[in-house]
């Protein structure tokens, strides 16, 4: 049988999380209320002309420039004309013939080691609005509902190279822009909820052909869980096709996660003549080298760079560095809790451990900065100085999540304190080792792990204020003097 | 003087003196147009009431001594591509003859800051496509000069309206000649300026590399001072030039004496009409004897005008038309699905000539011919401004006609859309190279006006206002 090479490139469309829309005065945020966020130039009403939002150039180059690409310094809008209920002009205003930015790359690290995946280019172009399809009938209207609130808020589209080989690499490299993106803080980047929406051109080829083969385009992917799946999918689907004597024809394919499939939506003979032309409406962007180094330097330290001073300088994990460098907002709370005093390691522990499941448990938003560096370098200290015992600090860590109180205030407010005088331990041993004979019976037939139960017991009676070392010690010191 | 043929000048006086109430002047105003519409038609809506409170409002600002400037009270007209909140815009469209836009165009805008007092929305040819008016789908503009002769187009209301008095003034728009052409029919001036001196916003796109906002008016002077107020900076265009303000009626009176002026060598062919070359020459004359420098200029490239201009213009004109789908705005028509309801929208809403533009547009932008149509229009468009600059190291201002002669008889080039388009080869050239220029009614045939037309360098209103003065002041006129 034929070993076949799976060849992806992926055109990722992220939007700017600009205030205003990429060319008009409205606010570019979600609303509920549809049709709310429009204005003559976002409906395209007869007459109507766009306003370049520099901010949203100003977040392209900073994106460029976090991906190594090259930025043009002249670069110019094109319509790209079509019609479909969302697109309020039936043209969209982006970037064909002269884009924002060219090449460019993005590290990758797999189980298969790392490789470099090239960029083509990145452009910028405005976004649709968006379709409610209403089955139901909304307030008896029935059909499809044109909701424009999303239209004309600000995209770039990052192009890369067909340099990816598999699936995995396909997800990693999804995840790695994302990260990329994150820090340039330029997007919410959220797949789930469409700030980052990835499309993978996916062919394959007998290994060693140098030629490429016919690709199947995937949209509709809306985790990178999903883009793994559906580039496997696709795959093995172009496999089956040709091991059966079949060809792969040029489509766009929509994934169906729930299904595991994907769905013909567009053969390559029906695919649009955009009629491309350059938008007459708005001059070039013309960008001068020291506008963009200005917005270069902008940028805050990449997370490649701090992983490797971290795993330098502080000699952390190469694991936990990569873990916490893949968000901008763990890295920054990481280094920010160690330049305050905290033993890198420990703070590295809390960071991927409570603070990571608070954030998943509870849905907030990393970037709503739910745990200042501060209260999480001061709680440290308080278990470091033998002030509470660790569980008091999960306990006191999850409230500072919620309510952003400093750990000092919690400790005082909960009457926390860690009991560590040992006359008092040594009464609630006494009791402990009085109501559980059974565990003292298994103890002393050689069952030592029943220590563990007691010192849990201890804990219990003293509402979790015993220091559990000094109560292990107590117990056992008990335990041998009644052997 | 008849009232209705009064320069905004001189109404301006008559208000200002109090000799009459800007009220009295609009019911004027509104009383000619009661009585020449139904043959005239160059109106599609008529603002009585909102027009009689502007006026009483302009009223009442004077009685407290805070008249705002020459403009306040004044009636004027708009082609009906402007939006202006709250009045109906057709484009003179069935597309659009429910539309009512939430905004007003900027144009618009500053004069009625300036206190102006609109009177309606003038007839046109469909969404600016024509030379005739013959494309409205409110049926055709009567020249009120003559009429078995065409008022002009895509402005024809604009201009049959300030000629027959209706309006102290209006706005139109040039894409290819469509001030300065029907100004020309009508026997009035029209300046388009250089692109980007009028802000765009508001005004119903037809190619937006090519459009300016234009002025048609009774004479030079009134032409300047309209210029003083709607030529400015606007954020909202981005094509829009900062710096455009200045004060233009400071150029009147100011002589030709010096001046270098060109005439086009390739405009004096045997296929120019007699009259046309009558009116130039005549225009030239003048010039000699006042003190100016004339001499021929050769532009070559002139020649392929109309294949430029009609590849670039169709090709932003399909687009711009797109968003005419009856989703959002305008008229629906009933379908089974989103495509069946644009295609009968589409079917029911746009005429014949806009359909054909539309299809052209469409033709060549196809992906495969970009470079064979459009990239090719492009350069030709490079090589057309080449000209002028070539020209304009010679030369101040370029004297061509207007158009070959006198206007067409009815019906005489409908139909026939290259017979049509030929008519405009003498005003396109300006478009596409963005430069200014001003139609001036300048000796005359058969009892008609004729015209001439005045092109300068980027930005050079105020010497071409100044040469038409003198023009206006000294030369042959009807």
């Amino acid at each position: 049988m034929t070993a076949y090479e799976i060849v992806v490139g992926i055109e990722c469309h992220v939007e700017l999380k600009t205030k205003t829309k990429l060319f008009c005065g409205c606010a570019a945020e979600f609303s509920d209320d549809p049709n709310r966020r429009v204005c003559p130039v976002c409906l395209a009403l007869p007459g109507a002309l766009p306003v370049v939002n520099r901010q949203a150039i100003e977040y392209a180059v900073k994106a460029a420039l976090a991906l190594h690409c090259e930025v043009q310094p002249f670069s110019r809008f094109d319509r790209k004309n079509y019609y479909y209920p969302d697109l309020p002009g039936a043209y969209q205003i982006t970037q064909m013939f002269y884009p924002i930015a060219k090449g460019g790359y993005v590290d990758i690290e797999t189980t298969k080691g790392s490789r470099r995946i090239r960029l083509n280019r990145i452009h910028v172009e405005a976004d649709a609005g968006k379709l409610l399809h209403a089955s139901g009938g909304i307030g008896g209207a029935g059909g499809t509902l044109a909701d424009d609130n999303r239209a004309s808020t600000p995209l770039i589209e990052i192009v890369s190279e067909p340099d990816l080989r598999s699936a995995e690499e396909a997800r990693v490299y999804g995840e790695k822009l994302r990260t990329i993106l994150e820090y340039a803080g330029v997007s919410d980047v959220k797949m789930e909820q469409g700030s980052m929406r990835c499309d993978a051109n996916v062919s394959v080829r007998p290994k060693g052909d140098p030629v490429l083969g016919t690709r199947a385009e995937i949209k509709n992917v809306n985790s990178f869980k999903a883009l793994e799946r559906a580039v496997n999918y696709e795959a093995d689907r172009q496999i089956d096709l040709i091991e059966d004597g079949g060809s792969v024809v040029q489509e766009t394919r929509g994934w169906d996660d729930e299904k595991g499939v994907s769905i013909s939506m567009r053969l390559k003979e029906n695919a649009h003549d955009y009629r491309y032309f350059p938008e007459p409406d708005l001059p070039p962007i013309l960008l001068d080298p020291e506008r963009i180094k200005a917005i270069g330097l902008t940028l805050p330290e990449m997370p490649e760079n701090r992983r490797a001073r971290w795993i330098k300088e502080l000699k952390l994990p190469a694991c936990d560095s990569e873990q916490i460098a893949s968000s901008r907002f763990s890295a920054e709370l990481f280094d920010r809790t160690v330049a305050l005093g905290a033993d890198p390691k420990t703070a590295a522990n809390w960071i991927m451990g409570e603070w990571t499941r608070c954030v998943r448990v509870k849905g907030i938003g990393m970037e709503a900065e739910p745990v200042k560096a501060e209260h999480l370098a001061a709680l440290l200290g308080q278990v470091s100085a033998g002030k509470i015992n660790n569980k008091q600090a999960k306990e006191v860590f999850e409230e500072m999540f919620d309510t952003g109180e400093a750990p000092e205030q919690i400790i005082q407010r909960k009457g926390m304190v860690q009991v560590s005088d040992t006359g008092a331990l040594d009464a609630i041993v006494q009791q402990v080792l009085a109501e559980h004979p059974k565990s003292v019976e298994d103890y002393r037939n050689g069952r030592t792990q029943a220590i563990g139960f007691l010192v849990g017991q201890v804990m219990k009676a003293s509402k979790g204020q015993a220091n559990p070392g000094l109560a292990n010690q107590l117990l056992a010191a008990a335990l041998e003097a009644m052997k | 003087m008849n009232l209705h043929q009064m320069t905004v000048q001189a109404l301006s006086g008559l208000l200002e003196r109090k000799e009459l109430s800007s009220s009295e002047m609009t019911e004027s105003f509104l009383d000619q147009i009661r009585m020449k519409e139904p043959e005239l038609n160059a109106f599609i809506t008529v603002a009585r009431d909102t027009a009689l409170d502007a006026a009483a409002a302009s009223d009442a600002r004077r009685a407290r001594g805070e008249a705002m400037g020459p403009l306040d009270g004044i009636p004027f007209a708009l082609k009906d591509n402007f939006s202006v909140k709250g009045l109906p815009m057709t484009c003179a469209s069935k597309m659009l003859r429910n539309y009512k836009p939430p905004y007003t165009a900027t144009a618009a805008e500053h004069l009625l800051k300036a206190g102006a007092v609109l009177l309606g929305k003038n007839n046109m040819d469909e969404f600016a496509i024509g030379s005739s008016t013959e494309n409205s789908a409110y049926g055709p503009v009567k020249n009120p000069l003559d009429a078995r002769r065409v008022p002009g187009g895509s402005s024809g209301g604009s201009a049959a309206c300030v000629a027959a008095g209706e309006a102290a003034f209006s706005l139109g728009s040039d894409t290819g000649g469509s001030v300065r052409q029907p100004a020309a029919c009508c026997g009035i001036v029209g300046l388009k300026p250089t692109y980007g001196m009028i802000s765009r916003y508001g005004v119903t796109a037809l190619a937006s590399s090519l459009d300016q906002v234009g002025i048609l008016a009774r004479n030079v002077g009134d032409t300047a001072l309209i210029l003083n107020h709607v030529a400015s900076y606007d954020p909202k265009d981005s094509m829009s030039w900062p710096g455009a303000a200045a004060d233009y009626s400071a150029a009147m009176g100011g002589g030709v004496a010096g001046r270098r002026f060109g005439i086009v060598k390739e405009y004096l062919g045997s296929d120019m009409d007699p009259d046309a070359l009558a009116w130039v020459q005549q225009a030239v004359a003048r010039l000699i004897s006042a003190g100016a420098k004339v001499e021929e200029v050769s532009m070559p490239n002139m020649a392929h005008c109309l294949a430029c201009y009609y590849v670039l213009m169709s090709a932003e004109f399909h687009a711009n038309m797109g968003r005419f789908d009856g989703l959002r705005f305008g008229l629906r028509a009933e379908g089974d699905d989103y495509f069946s309801m644009v295609t009968g929208s589409r079917t029911q809403g746009l005429g014949p000539e806009v359909k054909t533009r539309i299809l052209f547009g469409t033709y060549v932008l196809r992906e495969a011919q970009y470079e064979k149509f459009f990239l090719k229009a492009m350069k030709v468009r490079t090589l057309i401004c080449r000209d002028y600059e070539e020209a304009f190291k010679k030369v101040d201002c370029l004297l061509t006609p207007v158009q070959n002669g006198l206007p067409f008889l009815w019906g005489s080039r409908q139909g026939d859309s290259v017979k049509m388009a030929a008519t405009d080869k003498l005003v396109i050239p300006s478009n596409l190279a963005g430069l200014p220029a001003l139609a001036l009614p300048f000796g005359s045939s058969e009892g008609l006006p004729g015209a001439v037309q005045l092109i300068g360098r980027p930005f050079s209103e105020a010497m071409l206002l100044g040469i038409a003065d003198y023009l206006e002041q000294e030369g042959p006129r009807l």
